[in-house]
């Protein structure tokens, strides 16, 4: 009887002891694997068992079953890469917007599309109504393997290739061509990386364009992103940017200013692509923070730097000093110190910044962004400079907030005639492309006649700036910009550059610093003068 | 033999001494928000400012409710009664040693020019800076009530900026005049222990009060 009691109070005190171990022991992944969150293992499928020779091929089975995906994906900005602005109607999306990275991808399609949701877009007569050409690996590849070749119009590599980059080392290197089958076997839901393949090398390398995008995020820390780290949320693009019907949310054209909608329910529209979507409108814990929110961007202090993950960020391109050659007549490049490209033969001077403090400006949901059909007179500033996507917005604008950008500074070619940004054929293996002939003379003509732009003749080169938001690399909460950052006298404060509104801590008014300061001095001085005036009367009473 | 009279109370000491600590803590804080030095940094000076404000707004519904219970209030009743007097005090008899005019006593414990002095704190400063500085405080609260059209934080901060030099100016002239006590720490002294010392001695040169 009495081993039975010490026994059942051996077993108590195990169950209670035992679960209070498993807990502190650090889950392990693959002894306990975790649930599939897919109800379909593709891996399985017959229509997948097969050898894919092509892109299409892949799609075409994956359209047997999912019937209307491809429909949805050609309504997509990835497929039409057209898109009106929804602030000012303009049409706009990278077939016309002007940039001050590559320019245009009009003529130069084989090598710019290797970006495109699709393949085979190889010149302008491309057929967007073909559902075969949609690429549904590039999004929903999970083994990291699939990969679009960056000259063949948005295909993978079907065979093994050598081929030689333009501006790496010289000589010729081999290219693997990914296995379509295993590929299609082995699709899910987009990774960071999937979208990364281009969103992260957007303007034709790693960080380029973005500043806030680059391959650091695949596996940021902590302090890089908060939201992506693996210790942090671990969250992937598509998280925030979240997809109805494959269509993406979020826009540069017409980024969300303020969001007046607040938390995003399961009864709402979706679309997470705002920090109040998942943060609500009060997100701080003291009132004073909050109040911050009707002015300041989330991203202006929770951002304070972008590329910061290792890899620069071009901050300017000067297409104006391309052309030159070596002593042995060879197209020059040359790389800096960190080795990266500072010259390139074919594109010109580079600057690259790594940490870089954002420039601050009102974002009111307008950005004025010019086509490259725009006519330019009137959008010169004072010193000739042509901003190609102005952001709208004041203190007095109560849809504006104060929003981080990278500002790119760019010269690049235009046609002084008919003052229209031009055209410029780059890629191709032909005799008018600049990076094969580096004559300007020639690519700008063949550029213009093959878009069926009007082209005088006569080219130069204008000096532009294009906003980038910052809005990715958002930092942990403890390492937010300091309050006395902006709130201070000293003429570097990051938002000097904002002087519509009453900054307290930094803005006074010179009277009332003067008027208080006499009032202070007086009532000191006056202490001093009665004190002594009274030592002094006291000493000669004291001498009587 | 000197006379001691017990003239600040218990409570009143605590209330001087903590309200003195608080608002220094607002001085030094407070002209750090306005951007006059860095110190703590900004958000910590904010913080500590806002509490302190708090702290001092509960130390007077504590004070005031103290003030009509003990009759106190009666203290800050303005007199234009030798007035005169006290002036030429300062300006003059101070220098000559002569006496001074007014008598401390338990129901009369601030000389005329006190009394004028705490009332125009009270009437003017006082109002100037709190009121200011609520507004300031609830600036986020300002378009719920519709004062965001008609208020402008400019004019808000620069009325709070200004009170806060006038209370600067006040706490100068308020620390010198503790000295002006029959010794340099008399005064002090009194709004430490309670109790104030009455010179005994007849200074010479002055006539017999």
């Amino acid at each position: 009887m009495k081993f039975i009691k010490h026994a059942l109070a051996a077993i108590a005190a195990l169950a209670i002891i035992t679960p209070a171990l498993a807990s502190t022991t650090p889950l392990n992944p693959k002894a306990a694997p975790q649930l599939e969150r897919s109800t379909a293992d593709h891996s399985k499928f017959k229509e997948l068992q097969q050898t894919f020779t092509s892109g299409p091929e892949v799609t075409k089975a994956c359209l047997a079953c999912h019937n209307t995906a491809g429909h949805q994906v050609m309504k997509s900005i990835h497929w039409t890469w057209e898109a009106n602005s929804p602030t000012t109607g303009k049409k706009l999306g990278k077939k016309w917007a002007a940039n001050n990275f590559c320019g245009s991808i009009i003529s130069n399609e084989t090598r710019c599309t290797s970006c495109h949701a699709g393949y085979g877009w190889k010149d302008k007569d491309y057929d967007f109504t073909d559902q075969n050409n949609v690429d549904c690996l590039a999004c929903h590849d999970t083994t990291g393997t699939y990969k679009k070749f960056g000259t063949d119009a948005g295909h993978p590599l079907y065979a093994d290739r050598e081929f030689e980059p333009m501006e790496g080392p010289p000589g010729k290197k081999q290219f693997k061509a990914p296995d379509l089958s295993k590929i299609a076997q082995h699709v899910g839901q987009p990774g960071r990386g999937n979208c990364g393949a281009c969103h992260f090398n957007g303007g034709g390398g790693d960080a380029v364009k973005h500043g806030d995008l680059d391959s650091s995020l695949k596996n940021p820390s902590r302090e890089l992103d908060v939201h992506m780290a693996k210790d942090g949320a671990n969250m992937v693009c598509s998280d925030c940017h979240t997809f109805n019907a494959h269509q993406p949310s979020g826009s540069r054209y017409a980024a969300t200013s303020k969001d007046k909608h607040g938390l995003d329910l399961p009864k709402d529209d979706h679309n997470h692509a705002t920090c109040e979507s998942c943060h609500g409108f009060t997100p701080h814990k003291e009132a004073k923070i909050n109040n911050h929110t009707n002015k300041v961007a989330c991203q202006t202090c929770h951002i304070p730097e972008f590329a910061r993950g290792g890899i620069a960020t071009k901050t300017l391109w000067d297409w104006s000093t391309a052309g030159k050659m070596d002593a042995n007549g060879k197209p020059l490049f040359i790389k800096d110190d960190h080795g990266h490209l500072k010259y390139s033969a074919a594109k010109g001077d580079f600057a690259y910044g790594e940490n870089v403090r954002p420039e601050y400006k009102w974002y009111n949901g307008v950005v004025h962004q010019i086509a490259i059909t725009d006519k330019l007179d009137g959008l010169l500033d004072a010193k000739g400079v042509l901003e190609l996507n102005r952001v709208e917005g004041s203190a007095k604008d109560p849809n504006a907030r104060i929003w981080p950008f990278k500002v790119m500074h760019g010269k690049q070619p235009y046609d002084t005639g008919n003052n229209t940004l031009v055209v410029n054929h780059v890629y191709g293996d032909d005799d008018t492309s600049l990076w094969r002939n580096y004559d300007y003379s020639k690519s700008i003509k063949a550029g213009m006649e093959y878009a069926g732009l009007p082209y005088s003749g006569q080219f130069g080169f204008i000096e532009t700036r294009m906003n980038w938001f910052i809005t990715h690399m958002v930092a942990p909460k403890e390492k937010a910009v300091p309050c006395q950052e902006c709130h201070t006298r000293a003429a570097d404060g990051r938002l000097a550059a904002i002087t519509d509104i009453y900054l307290p801590g930094r803005d006074t008014k010179g009277w009332l610093d003067l008027l208080g300061g006499l009032m202070i001095a007086g009532a000191i001085g006056g202490g001093v003068l009665h004190g002594g005036i009274r030592i002094a009367t006291r000493r000669k009473e004291k001498a009587k | 033999m000197s006379n001691r009279i017990y003239i600040y109370k218990r409570y009143e000491r605590f209330w001087h001494w903590s309200q003195a600590l608080l608002i220094i803590t607002m001085m030094i804080t407070g002209f750090e928000v306005h951007g006059s030095y860095l110190l703590l940094g900004f958000k910590k000076a904010v913080q500590l400012h806002t509490l302190a404000a708090w702290t001092l707004l509960t130390l007077w519904a504590f004070t005031i409710f103290w003030q009509f219970t003990t009759g106190e209030w009666r203290q800050y009743l303005p007199s234009l009664k030798n007035v005169g007097a006290m002036i030429k005090y300062y300006t003059i008899g101070i220098f000559t040693n002569s006496p001074h005019p007014f008598r401390k006593t338990v129901v009369q414990k601030h000389n005329p020019l006190q009394r004028l002095a705490y009332l125009a704190l009270l009437a003017f400063i006082s109002p100037l800076i709190w009121g200011s500085g609520l507004f300031y405080l609830f600036y986020g609260d300002w378009p719920r009530f519709g004062l965001d059209k008609s208020l402008s934080l400019e004019t808000i901060a620069t009325l709070h900026v200004l009170g806060a030099y006038m209370i600067t100016a006040f706490f100068f002239i308020h620390v010198y005049l503790t000295t002006t006590g029959h010794t340099v720490f008399a005064h002090i002294k009194a709004m430490i222990t309670g109790w104030e010392e009455e010179e005994h001695e007849t200074p010479k040169g002055s006539k017999a009060h």
